[in-house]
């Protein structure tokens, strides 16, 4: 049996009288990879800010090799060995990766000044024993998401980091970087660090970790080895039941369905590269890919919200070109964008605000708001959704990201589309939300919306569509039709395999 | 899901008349504490005359902070106010008493200037995305030299009968008519945000750029005709201040923009965008209002208000951030149990 390092027991933590915690009990093993898994809300977040000095716990004991401690502050978790890699970059953008590493213990030449050379000469060594190969010399802000966060591990471990948290840090990587993130974290297995790797997505689970802890509503469900457990048993550990089928598909027959959108070699230079392909009513058309392959400025372009140089673009059989999003709205096209903090909600305002933001056009009484209307169309999409706000008027940014999700889906549905173009609809999104927005989709396909679905996960491009493209460098690299679905063909095109 | 279980005080923005409270409650109690301070103080405050003389004072102020509110929601600022009121007003009177132009004419000519400066900057700061810090200021050069030139840096006086009544009338001879002027205005800008696709989507700009882009919302054209507005706004203001002179003054709209912005910033006005309601402002002028009203009842120099006022502003400020970070940090409270 290898040496426990850390081990929480009984932690229990309230905000204002409730529970986010009541009786976590984990342990981490030297040189583990333990995955923590559970829904938004669960309490893994809170769990981790435990760890990480930033909550005191009101109850239970945390054990540092075996030692009980009292982490009560950030430097606290730090002395402890513990580093947390946050979902979030919290690197200086117009500093380079050394002074980023040095940031706040800076070594000094005998004038008292920045000794830059040493820096970088030692910051390289650190970045080279992870098995990286970024420039110490270069801005932060000029690196990739992918290498900005292997920045963050080097950081983590510099400070005699053993015990490496990482929140769902796939969520912004492509597929390649994952495999540069997964080789990082099998040099620090090597270097006897220990890892909690919080992550929505399963796959990446069975291939890293080798124990699993679930937990749900703050309470701890219980451990498995990974290698002697399977999705479908973790999946009904953190909602509580069995999900008979994950993914809602009634594939409609294309062969009478009219094609609702066109596109023909569409391109923008630099971007993308002579795009085309139709989409019928009715039908789901995924577009795979790596992140950064185009997929998402290729929807933009068809919704308005960019230009392009050349190609067209028919919208039931009309030419159509958007010179701005209002008029593909008007037009009967929605888009669902990537990033729903960014792009998708006006988070300080409130969930009716944002849910009719496009559609206000049809709650006009002359020039004020029908209100009663407005608050009919927020009801309906509520319930269509099953949208979990306090009240319509609670701030969006409120909400778990599932829900946020389901708000900016309503909105969109609220504008009455013919074309919903869904731009990775399930990121950053629970097991349950993803459920119903998959039961959504398909009600809405059987509707006879036409359906485009650019997504990353894989299991949901392979479970929903009737028809994939796969999208590299810009470029349609292949069409795959429903039967010829699988994730190595996927990933085939995606990555260049075949040419 | 878990969130509702956990029975989480949800924020809740329903109730226009608790929230009109709730939300300017930090600069309700400043306004009623330095109401109660000034009038143990001086008894010549709390009359009728002086309440009147007050809100006639506060108006000019409120219209242009009016604009101010739409323009710092929508994350811009505009430095040029105070400038076209110097510029609208010295035009208008001139071209009455120097061009010999019919009194509605110049008025016209007088405000369509205001409003032409306005949808310049907002044009600027919409199709070329520059800050409008910059284009504001410059137009503030433009507007105040144009003021200058034209008048020679003179004042020129005009005795109109009819010119006159349009600052120094009343209604009902008790209500002076820029206070009506102000209450209708308040009306007016406040339907316009709270009520129209309008006042919605200046909220959304302001909130999130990209995802108002994204969601339709004609940006440019918003962004030109809160410009607009506040020109408008601004002219009117300077008409209105010639008129109770019986003067125009190239001078006069100095440092207008400052009160203005001050009074958006008292009373909540997020400066970053986004955030921001009418009746705050409203409250905000008043409070700048009546320090000034107050201290000078009392006889403090005016040397020496400039530096309570600078004082009773980042207190007030201080205040709000305060009570913003307490809120936020419920409110992180309540998100982060995921």
């Amino acid at each position: 049996m290898k040496q426990t390092v850390l081990e929480m027991i009984g932690i229990k933590k309230s905000f204002s009288g409730i529970y986010a915690l009541s009786g976590i009990d984990f342990n981490l093993q030297q040189g583990e990879v333990h995955a923590l898994l559970g829904e938004n809300g669960a309490g893994k977040s809170t769990l981790i800010k435990v760890l990480g000095g930033i909550y005191q716990p009101d109850e239970g004991t945390i054990k540092v090799r075996g030692k009980e401690v009292k982490i009560n502050g950030v430097p606290a978790a730090r002395e402890n060995g513990i580093g947390i890699i946050h979902q979030e970059i919290v690197l200086v953008p117009y500093l380079t990766v050394a002074q980023n590493l040095f940031l706040g213990r800076e070594i000094e030449t005998s004038y008292k000044t920045v000794n830059k050379a040493e820096m970088n000469r030692r910051a390289a060594e650190m970045i080279a024993s992870l098995g990286v190969k970024i420039d110490a010399d270069t801005l932060v802000g000029n690196l990739t998401i992918a290498q900005q966060q292997m920045v963050e591990i080097v950081k983590a471990v510099s400070f005699n980091g053993n015990i490496i948290v990482m929140d769902e840090p796939t969520s912004s990587l492509s597929n390649e970087e994952v495999e540069q993130l997964f080789q990082i974290i099998g040099e620090l297995k090597k270097k006897q660090v220990s890892i909690i790797y919080i992550s929505h997505r399963m796959e990446e689970l069975f291939r890293i970790s080798d124990r699993v802890t679930v937990i749900r509503d703050g309470m701890y469900v219980g451990t498995k080895k990974t290698s002697e457990t399977n999705p479908n048993e973790l999946v009904a550990m953190m909602v509580g039941r069995d999900l008979e089928s994950f993914y809602t598909r009634d594939y409609c027959d294309m062969k009478k369905a009219e094609v609702a959108l066109k596109v023909e070699e569409l391109t923008q230079e630099g971007v993308f590269d002579g795009i085309s392909f139709q989409v019928h009513k009715g039908e789901i058309l995924g577009f795979a890919g790596l992140v950064g392959a185009g997929r998402s400025e290729i929807m933009e372009s068809i919704f308005g919200a960019r230009g392009y140089t050349s190609g067209t673009v028919y919208l039931h059989g009309k030419k159509v070109r958007f010179k701005n999003p209002m008029q593909a709205i008007k037009a009967g096209i929605a888009l669902v964008p990537e990033d729903r903090k960014k792009q998708g909600l006006v988070l300080g305002n409130s969930v009716s605000f944002n849910m009719t933001l496009s559609s206000l056009r049809f709650y006009m009484n002359g020039i004020a708001i029908n209100e009663k209307k407005r608050k009919k169309v927020v009801q309906e999409y509520t319930d269509m959704l099953r949208l979990k706000a306090a009240s319509p008027e609670i701030e969006a940014g409120s909400l778990s990201g599932g829900n946020q999700q389901k708000v900016v889906l309503g909105k969109w549905l609220a504008t009455k589309p013919d074309v919903l173009i869904l731009d990775e609809p399930t990121r950053g999104v629970d097991v349950n939300a993803k459920f119903e927005i998959y039961s959504v989709i398909n009600e809405l396909a059987k509707q006879g919306i036409a359906i485009v679905m650019v997504s990353s996960e894989l299991p949901e491009i392979i479970n929903m569509c009737d028809n994939v493209c796969v999208i590299r460098g810009g470029k349609l690299a292949g069409k795959l039709s429903r039967e010829e679905l699988t994730q190595e063909e996927i990933m085939k095109y995606a990555a260049g395999g075949v040419e | 899901m878990i969130m509702i279980k956990n029975k989480k005080k949800p924020i809740i923005l329903d109730n226009p008349v608790i929230n009109m409270f709730r939300y300017n409650i930090g600069i309700v109690a400043v306004l009623l504490i330095m109401c109660i301070i000034i009038s143990f103080a001086t008894n010549k405050f709390l009359t009728a005359a002086n309440v009147v003389s007050v809100l006639r004072q506060i108006s000019i102020n409120t219209y242009i902070a009016l604009g101010m509110t739409l323009i710092i929601i929508l994350g811009h600022i505009d430095l040029s106010v105070g400038a076209i009121v110097a510029m609208s007003g010295t035009l208008t009177v001139g071209f009455i008493v120097n061009q010999g132009l019919p009194i509605s004419a110049a008025i016209l000519l007088g405000i369509l200037i205001g409003v032409v400066t306005g949808f310049v900057s907002g044009f600027v700061v919409s199709h070329f995305r520059v800050p409008a810090f910059i284009i504001t200021m410059a137009m503030m050069n433009i507007a105040s030299g144009i003021a200058y030139v034209y008048s020679g840096g003179q004042s020129t006086r005009i005795t109109d009968d009819f010119f006159a009544k349009i600052g120094t009338g009343y209604l009902f001879e008790v209500i002076p008519l820029p206070v009506v002027y102000m209450v209708f205005l308040i009306a007016i800008v406040s339907f316009l945000l709270n009520k129209t696709k309008f006042g919605t989507y200046v909220y959304a700009i302001g909130g999130n750029r990209e995802s108002a882009r994204l969601s339709g919302v004609p940006i440019k054209r918003i962004e030109i005709i809160v410009f607009t507005l506040s020109g408008f706004l601004s002219a009117f203001a300077g008409l209105v201040l010639c008129s109770r002179m019986y003067s125009g003054q190239p001078s006069v709209g100095n440092g207008y923009e400052l009160d203005a912005i001050a009074a958006c910033v008292l009373g909540g006005t997020s400066m970053s965008g986004g955030k921001g309601r009418i009746s705050g402002t409203v409250f905000g002028a008043m409070v700048i209002g009546i320090i000034s009203n107050g201290l000078n009842l009392i006889g403090v120099s005016s040397y020496w208000q400039l530096i309570i006022k600078g004082l009773i502003i980042a207190c007030a400020v201080l205040l709000d951030v305060q009570k913003g970070k307490i809120r936020n940090l419920k409110k992180k409270k309540a998100v982060n149990n995921n």
